[in-house]
């Protein structure tokens, strides 16, 4: 793995660039001597290695992301030939892959087109029964005093850095106890178990920072707690709630674990994450097809992160940050 | 307000408690009924001798009994793969910690396109687990897989490794042989790749909350790069390097999906999680499996207490 890892810690940078370059106020630097001073010797190491470990660094991030998408698009014959070719020739390209891929199962494709369709209604139904909970939840927590305030934000907390592994044993036995391993509002019931609470957190740190003081306006101008929440928070909140929003979307899209408890013996209602998974060990299948079905799963995540990167890194924070 | 009677307060109160009460209930009662609850009843279930054949005819708490503790405590696999959890979540803790660190660092200093950089930096951990487990599996196979294939074209390796199944290799180091688990130290370097990014949008975070006067001074009274380093950046770092320690320490420790998608927990692999997951799944040993799960969520209570006890959580900025 070596090959694969980072080059070497660097030494830590400068914040206003090397000394020598005037970035600072050099006005109160003194002349520096050309010698090779430790500082300068620093320095001068620092800005060679600097480039390379960002490179290294780039490259051990992405390269498994290029593979990907590089795989999926040659041909299985010409991979097995040449695995160490990462340019490949423009004629072993291929989109057959993609078409194997999405294709029915009855017409002998591995129909992720339907899984897509599960993950999308799980990941959307995810989305807004977690922000139907979370949004008056966060506020009840952030605005307003009842009985029992604190000990509800510690449970949310202890929920948060609870593993789902934990919960895997007594779910999956209730479920099927009561028949209802298959059903998949009883996973989206889980899936919004596992986010409501990190929703929470975020929402209500957003919350936190709008001032009371208008939606005290607004009360004195005769509008009820609702009209209030409605008209003048949840519109102030919208960045917040928007990238919560993708934030629960990409958990629940992503997620493997309550997917493989609950939907593995029934193929049609798989996820994409799932079908993945399962066909990952079969022969049958070539690896390239399911290379295709990878960049399927990966790339509306990527799309959506980029899309909403400048928000998300706030929630992504934010949602760690936990108040 | 403050013209209010105290008869008319005490009624806003109660209409303000009755609200938040209701506005919380929701969230509340899911919370309660598929998390706190089934946690509750992992407790039950591990104290009973139930297998998932008999699901159907038992009823939800039977007769208690020690034995699934006394078969869990007295089997030689759930020592060792205790161990190989340590192990496992805090070589992985460290690496991803350190290297997270070095991304902070490296990219502290403005250039044309270090948004675009950072960004990119933070997929492999939104990026969905079981495509970057899949293709790393792939880039990883002794077949065909491009690490591999260069090791053995370019670096002259005598064989391909198979890092995924192969519990030990032997490396040549000075001369001596030397074995190195290999299966585990690849299933450690994924959780690298896959958790840097947290620990490096943190680390970034908390750099730049450093006042610059400080170093500018260091700079003056004539410290090195490394010595500010050392003596003014690392002390403003520290705080939230412990609380990262302990978060991703908690979620390595706990680790599921990753380990059971690269290796299935073979080849010396054979962290707890996924051990719980098998006596449950495979096996259909309820009890065993709660029991084992137990161990895990113990373990889990001792570092969250430790992490809310240590008011370190308001460090991370």
């Amino acid at each position: 793995m070596a090959d694969l890892a980072p080059a070497r810690p660097a030494p830590p940078a400068p914040s206003g660039g090397p000394p020598a370059v005037s970035s600072g106020s050099p006005g109160r630097r003194g002349p520096r001597p050309r010698r090779w001073t430790r500082d300068a010797v620093e320095n001068r190491a620092i800005a060679v290695l600097r480039p390379l470990v960002i490179a290294a660094l780039l490259a051990f991030t992405l390269f498994p992301f290029y593979y990907m998408a590089l795989l999926s698009v040659r041909d299985l014959s010409a991979l097995v030939a040449a695995p160490a070719r990462l340019l490949p020739a423009l004629s072993e390209l291929t989109v057959a892959t993609y078409a194997d891929v999405l294709a029915p199962t009855a017409e002998g494709g591995q129909g992720f087109l339907r899984l897509i369709a599960n993950s999308g209604v799980i990941a959307l139904g995810t989305v807004a029964l977690t922000l139907l909970f979370a949004i008056p939840g966060a506020y009840a927590v952030s605005r307003l005093r009842f009985p029992g305030r604190r000990h509800v934000d510690a449970l949310f907390l202890a929920v948060y850095l609870f593993p789902s592994i934990l919960l895997a044993v007594p779910l999956f036995v209730f479920f099927t106890r009561a028949g209802l391993r298959g059903a998949l509002g009883a996973l989206l019931l889980v899936y919004v178990s596992q986010t409501v609470a990190v929703s929470i957190y975020v929402l209500r740190n957003y919350f936190a920072t709008i001032p009371a003081s208008v939606e005290e306006a607004a009360a004195i101008d005769g509008a009820s707690r609702w009209v209030t929440l409605r008209r003048i928070t949840l519109p102030l909140a919208a960045p917040a709630i928007v990238s919560n929003a993708l934030f629960v979307f990409m958990i629940a899209w992503n997620e493997f674990l309550f997917a493989l408890l609950f939907l593995v013996e029934d193929r049609p209602r798989w996820t994409v994450s799932l079908g993945l998974s399962q066909l990952a060990g079969s022969i049958e299948v070539p690896t390239t097809v399911l290379m295709a079905g990878s960049v399927i799963l990966t790339l509306p995540i990527v799309v959506l992160f980029f899309a909403s990167e400048r928000l998300l890194t706030g929630g992504l924070t934010a949602g760690a940050e936990k108040g | 307000m403050s013209a209010s009677t105290g008869v008319r307060r005490g009624g806003l109160r109660r209409a303000e408690a009755r609200a938040g009460l209701l506005l919380i209930s929701p969230t509340f009662l899911v919370v309660l009924a598929l998390v706190v609850l089934p946690v509750l009843w992992t407790v039950a279930l591990a104290f009973q001798e139930l297998r998932l054949i008999q699901l159907s005819t038992a009823g939800l708490f039977g007769e208690y009994t020690l034995e699934n503790f006394e078969e869990v405590f007295t089997s030689s696999g759930f020592w060792g793969s205790l161990a190989t959890t340590l192990v496992y979540a805090t070589l992985g803790t460290g690496s991803a910690i350190g290297l997270g660190l070095v991304a902070a660092l490296a990219l502290r200093q403005g250039f044309r396109g270090r948004a675009l950089v950072r960004a990119s930096m933070l997929l492999p951990y939104v990026a969905p687990v079981v495509a970057a487990t899949f293709v790393w599996g792939v880039m990883l196979n002794p077949q065909f897989g491009v690490v591999n294939a260069v090791g053995t074209g370019l670096l002259g390796w005598e064989e391909p490794v198979a890092f995924l199944s192969q519990r030990t290799s032997e490396v040549s180091l000075l001369g001596l042989e030397v074995g190195v688990p290999t299966a585990l130290l690849t299933v450690v370097v994924f959780e690298m790749w896959r958790s840097f990014p947290f620990a490096f949008l943190f680390l970034t975070a908390r750099l730049q909350a450093v006042p610059g006067t400080l170093e500018e001074a260091g700079r003056v009274d004539g410290a090195t790069p490394t010595q500010r380093f050392r003596h003014i950046l690392l002390p403003q770092l520290l705080p939230t390097i412990a609380v990262l320690a302990l978060l991703r320490f908690i979620w390595t420790f706990n680790n599921f999906d990753d380990i059971y998608l690269l290796t299935g927990g073979a080849a010396g692999t054979d962290v707890v999680s996924v051990r719980v997951f098998d006596y449950l799944v495979a096996r259909g040993d309820v009890g065993a499996a709660s029991a084992q799960a137990l161990v895990l969520a113990a373990v889990l209570a001792v570092l969250v207490v430790i992490y809310l006890r240590s008011g370190a959580k308001e460090e991370v900025a």
